[in-house]
C-alpha cells in the first residue's frame, strides 16, 4: 500500500477532523473531559458523578470497571449519543457542543459489540455510510472501501458484496471496526468491541487493532470489562468505580506494579507476576530467522537451502511477503511450493507474550511465526527466546 | 424457507387457478344455458366487471399504503408512542363494523355529492376497512428494529429521516409487507359488496344471480371472486418476497 493511498489525505476536503496531520503522524486529537456529571431521570445517584479526564492524542485508552460503574455512559457522553447533564467535553481543543449532532459524529469512529452491521446492506455498503454522508464520490469511496477492508485483513475482492449474515462473528467485527475507521476520524471509540467472539479471533483482532492503531495514530477510547485486554492494548488504562468514579488512570505497566488502592489491586487481580507476561511485548525478545520460500518456488532448491541452514521446517510467504504456512520439509511435495492448506496461527509483534506462548502451545512447532505491519512475515519466536526473557525480568526484580 | 419451499408455495395457487378457470370456461362452453345466464355470464361483461373489481382492490390498497406506512411512522416515533393505541383503536372499529353497513351508510351520506360515485364510495370504505393490518403491522415492524442497529445508525451520524429511510424501514419491511399481504386479501373480498351501491365488480354476477333467482349464475360469480381472490393473494405473496430485502 503506498502512501498516496492513505486515508488521512483523504479528509482534507470534506469535513476537517480538527487535528489531523500527515500519515506516520499522530492523527489523533486530544480528548479533554471537565466534570462531566450525568444522572439520568427517575435515579437518585448519578451514572457518572464529576468525571474530568485528558485523553492524550494518539493514544488507546481503556475504560475498565465492573458492570454499571458508567464506562458505556461516559463513552456516549463523547459523540453525544448522551447528553451529559453538566460538564464540558472538548475535542482538539473545541467544545463538542459547537456543531451539529450529526456533524460531530461524522468525525468521530464508533465501533460497538459485535460489529452492528445492518443486516440488509453489504459488506461495502456499511462501510461506506459515513463516506456517503460526506459527500464523497463513488470512486472513491469504492478504493477507500478496498483499502479499509485490506486493513481489517478481509480480501475486498471476496467481501465487498457479501451480507452479514454470511459472515462470521470475527469477520463481522472486522467490518464494524473498518465501518468505524472510515471516513479517517481523528477520534474512534469502542464499546466492548470484541466482547462477542471466542479468545482466539479475540486476540487476533486485538492483534490488528494493534497493528492498526500503529499505523493510524488514533485516538481510541475503548471500554472493556477484560482486565487482560486492557493491559494488552491500553498505553493507558483508566479503571473506573461505581459512578464512573477514577480509581486509577495510569499505563498499564504502572497499574499492575503499583495498584492505587485494593479496589485496583482487587480488580487487576492475583498472579500479577504472570500478568507481567501481558506487559513484555514480543518486540521486546530477539527473532529467530528461519529459512523462508516464497509460494512458486522450487521445492529442490529450497530444501537444499533449509539443510544447509540446519532449518527442519521453512515458513512459505505469499507474493505480498505475508507468511502463509509452516510446513516441515518432509510435507513439501511436487517440484514447486504451493500454498498450503489451512490458516497459519500467526502473531502481532506487538502482542503480549501471554498470547504469543498460547500461540506456541497450539502449535507443533513450539514457535509461533511473527508478523507486523499488514501481516508482514518478522520472524519466528520460540519457548527459549520467552523463557530467557522471563528469567531476565526475575532477575532485574531480584536486584 | 427454502428455495424448493418458496417455489412450491408460489405453483399451488397458480395450478389451483388454472383449474378453476378452466372448469369455468370448460362449464361456460359446453353447458346448456339459458339466455338469461347466457346474457349475463357474457365474457365482455365478466371482463369488465372483473377490471372494475381489480381497479377497486388495487386503488385501495395503495392508498391504504400511503395512509397507514406514514402513520405507522409517526405513531413509532419519540413523544407520539401514546397515541398509537388509540389510532390503533380506531382502525379496529374501522375493521370490525360490518362492512355492508358501512358501505350504505357511506353512500346514503355521501352520494348526495356527485364526487361520490359507487366506485369512490367502494374505495374510501375499503380504504377504511383494510387500513389496520398494514398500520399494525408498519408500527409492530418498526418497534421490532434491533434497537442497537438505530443506535449505531445514530453513532454514525446518519440524520433521522436517513435513519428511518435507510435502516428503520428496510429492516421493518417485510413485517409491513405481511400487513399489506393481508389487506389485500381483505380487500379483494370485500369489494364484492360494491354491487350494493353501483360501485361494479364481480359481486354484481352474484347479486343478479340472487334476484334473477339464477342459481348457477350466483356460484359462477362466486367462483370467479375466489379465483381473482387467489390470484391476489398470489400477487401479495409475490411482492412480499420480491421486496424484501437482501440479506434480512
Ligand atoms: N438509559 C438509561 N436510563 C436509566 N439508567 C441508565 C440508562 N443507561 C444506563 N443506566 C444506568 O447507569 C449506570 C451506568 O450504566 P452504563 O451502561 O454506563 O454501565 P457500564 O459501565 O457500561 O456497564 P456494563 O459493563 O454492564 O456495560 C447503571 O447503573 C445503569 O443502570
Ligand atoms: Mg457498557
Amino acid at each position: 500500500m503506498s502512501d498516496t493511498t492513505r486515508p488521512v489525505e483523504a479528509t482534507q476536503t470534506q469535513a476537517e477532523p480538527p487535528g489531523a496531520s500527515g500519515p506516520g503522524e499522530v492523527s489523533g486529537a486530544e480528548i479533554v473531559l471537565t466534570d462531566v456529571v450525568k444522572r439520568y431521570a427517575g435515579q437518585d445517584a448519578a451514572a457518572v458523578g464529576g468525571l474530568t479526564l485528558t485523553i492524550p492524542a494518539g493514544e488507546i485508552v481503556m475504560f475498565v470497571g465492573p458492570s454499571g460503574c458508567g464506562k458505556t455512559t461516559s463513552l456516549k457522553m463523547i459523540n453525544r449519543l448522551i447528553e451529559p447533564t453538566s460538564g464540558t467535553i472538548e475535542i482538539a481543543g473545541k467544545d463538542i457542543r459547537t456543531q451539529s449532532e450529526n456533524q460531530l459524529r461524522r468525525q468521530i469512529g464508533y465501533v460497538i459489540q459485535g460489529g452492528s452491521l445492518f443486516p440488509h446492506m453489504t459488506v461495502e455498503k456499511n462501510i461506506a455510510i459515513v463516506p456517503k454522508l460526506l459527500g464523497w464520490d463513488r470512486s472513491r469511496i469504492h478504493d477507500r472501501v478496498t483499502e479499509l477492508l485490506d486493513l481489517v485483513g478481509l480480501d475486498p475482492e471476496r467481501y465487498r458484496n457479501r451480507h452479514p449474515r454470511e459472515l462470521s462473528g470475527g469477520q463481522q467485527q472486522r467490518v464494524g471496526v473498518a465501518r468505524g475507521l472510515a471516513a479517517d476520524p481523528p477520534v474512534v471509540l469502542m464499546d466492548e468491541p470484541f466482547g462477542a467472539v471466542d479468545p482466539i479471533t479475540r486476540q487476533r483482532l486485538q492483534d490488528e487493532l494493534l497493528s492498526i492503531q500503529r499505523e493510524l495514530h488514533k485516538t481510541i477510547v475503548c471500554v472493556t470489562h477484560d482486565i487482560d485486554e486492557a493491559i494488552k492494548l491500553g498505553d493507558r488504562i483508566v479503571i473506573l468505580r461505581e459512578g464512573a468514579e477514577v480509581a486509577q488512570y495510569d499505563t498499564p505497566e504502572v497499574v499492575l506494579s503499583a495498584p492505587a488502592d485494593d479496589f485496583v489491586a482487587d480488580f487487576v487481580g492475583a498472579g500479577s507476576s504472570l500478568k507481567a507476561l501481558s506487559l513484555a511485548r514480543v518486540e521486546d525478545i530477539e527473532l529467530r530467522h528461519p529459512t523462508t520460500a516464497k509460494v512458486g518456488d522450487a521445492v529442490a532448491k529450497v530444501t537444499e537451502q533449509a539443510r544447509a541452514n540446519g532449518d527442519t521446517a521453512v515458513v512459505v510467504l505469499d507474493d505480498r511477503g505475508r507468511p502463509v504456512g509452516w510446513p516441515w520439509l518432509r510435507q513439501l511435495r511436487g517440484d514447486r511450493i504451493v500454498r498450503p492448506e489451512g490458516e497459519l496461527i500467526d502473531v502481532d509483534i506487538r502482542s503480549t507474550l501471554n498470547d504469543a506462548l498460547d500461540s506456541m502451545l497450539s502449535s507443533s512447532h513450539g514457535a509461533a511465526v511473527v508478523t507486523g505491519e499488514r501481516d508482514q512475515y518478522l520472524g519466528v519466536v520460540d519457548f527459549d527466546a520467552v523463557t530467557t526473557h522471563i528469567r531476565l525480568l526475575e532477575e532485574q526484580r531480584g536486584e | 424457507m427454502s428455495r424448493r419451499g418458496i417455489v412450491v408455495e408460489l405453483l399451488v395457487p397458480v395450478v389451483l387457478v388454472v383449474l378453476i378457470l378452466g372448469g369455468y370456461v370448460w362449464w361456460r362452453e359446453t353447458a346448456n344455458l339459458n339466455p338469461t345466464e347466457l346474457r349475463q355470464l357474457d365474457w365482455a361483461t365478466i371482463r369488465g366487471e372483473a377490471w372494475e373489481h381489480i381497479k377497486l382492490t388495487v386503488v385501495s390498497s395503495v392508498l391504504v399504503v400511503l395512509i397507514a406506512v406514514p402513520l405507522g411512522v409517526v405513531l413509532t416515533r419519540r413523544g407520539m408512542t401514546w397515541l398509537s393505541p388509540i389510532a390503533v383503536g380506531i382502525a379496529n372499529i374501522g375493521q370490525s363494523a360490518p362492512s355492508i353497513g358501512l358501505i350504505v351508510l357511506f353512500y346514503i351520506w355521501l352520494n348526495v355529492h356527485p364526487f361520490w360515485t359507487g366506485f369512490r364510495v367502494t374505495v374510501l370504505t375499503l380504504t377504511l376497512y383494510g387500513i389496520l393490518p398494514v398500520l399494525r403491522n408498519t408500527i409492530t415492524g418498526l418497534r421490532g428494529v434491533d434497537r442497537t442497529l438505530v443506535e449505531a445508525a445514530r453513532g454514525l451520524g446518519m440524520s433521522a429521516p436517513a435513519r428511518l429511510l435507510r435502516v428503520e424501514l428496510p429492516l421493518a419491511l417485510p413485517v409491513i409487507m405481511a400487513g399489506v399481504r393481508t389487506t389485500l386479501i381483505l380487500v379483494v373480498g370485500t369489494a364484492t359488496l360494491a354491487t350494493f351501491i353501483d360501485g361494479g365488480g364481480l359481486g354484481d354476477t352474484i347479486n343478479s344471480g340472487i334476484q334473477l333467482y339464477q342459481f348457477s349464475v350466483m356460484v359462477a360469480g362466486a367462483v370467479l371472486v375466489v379465483a381473482l381472490a387467489l390470484v391476489v393473494e398470489w400477487v401479495g405473496r409475490v411482492l412480499e418476497l420480491v421486496i424484501r430485502p437482501r440479506g434480512v
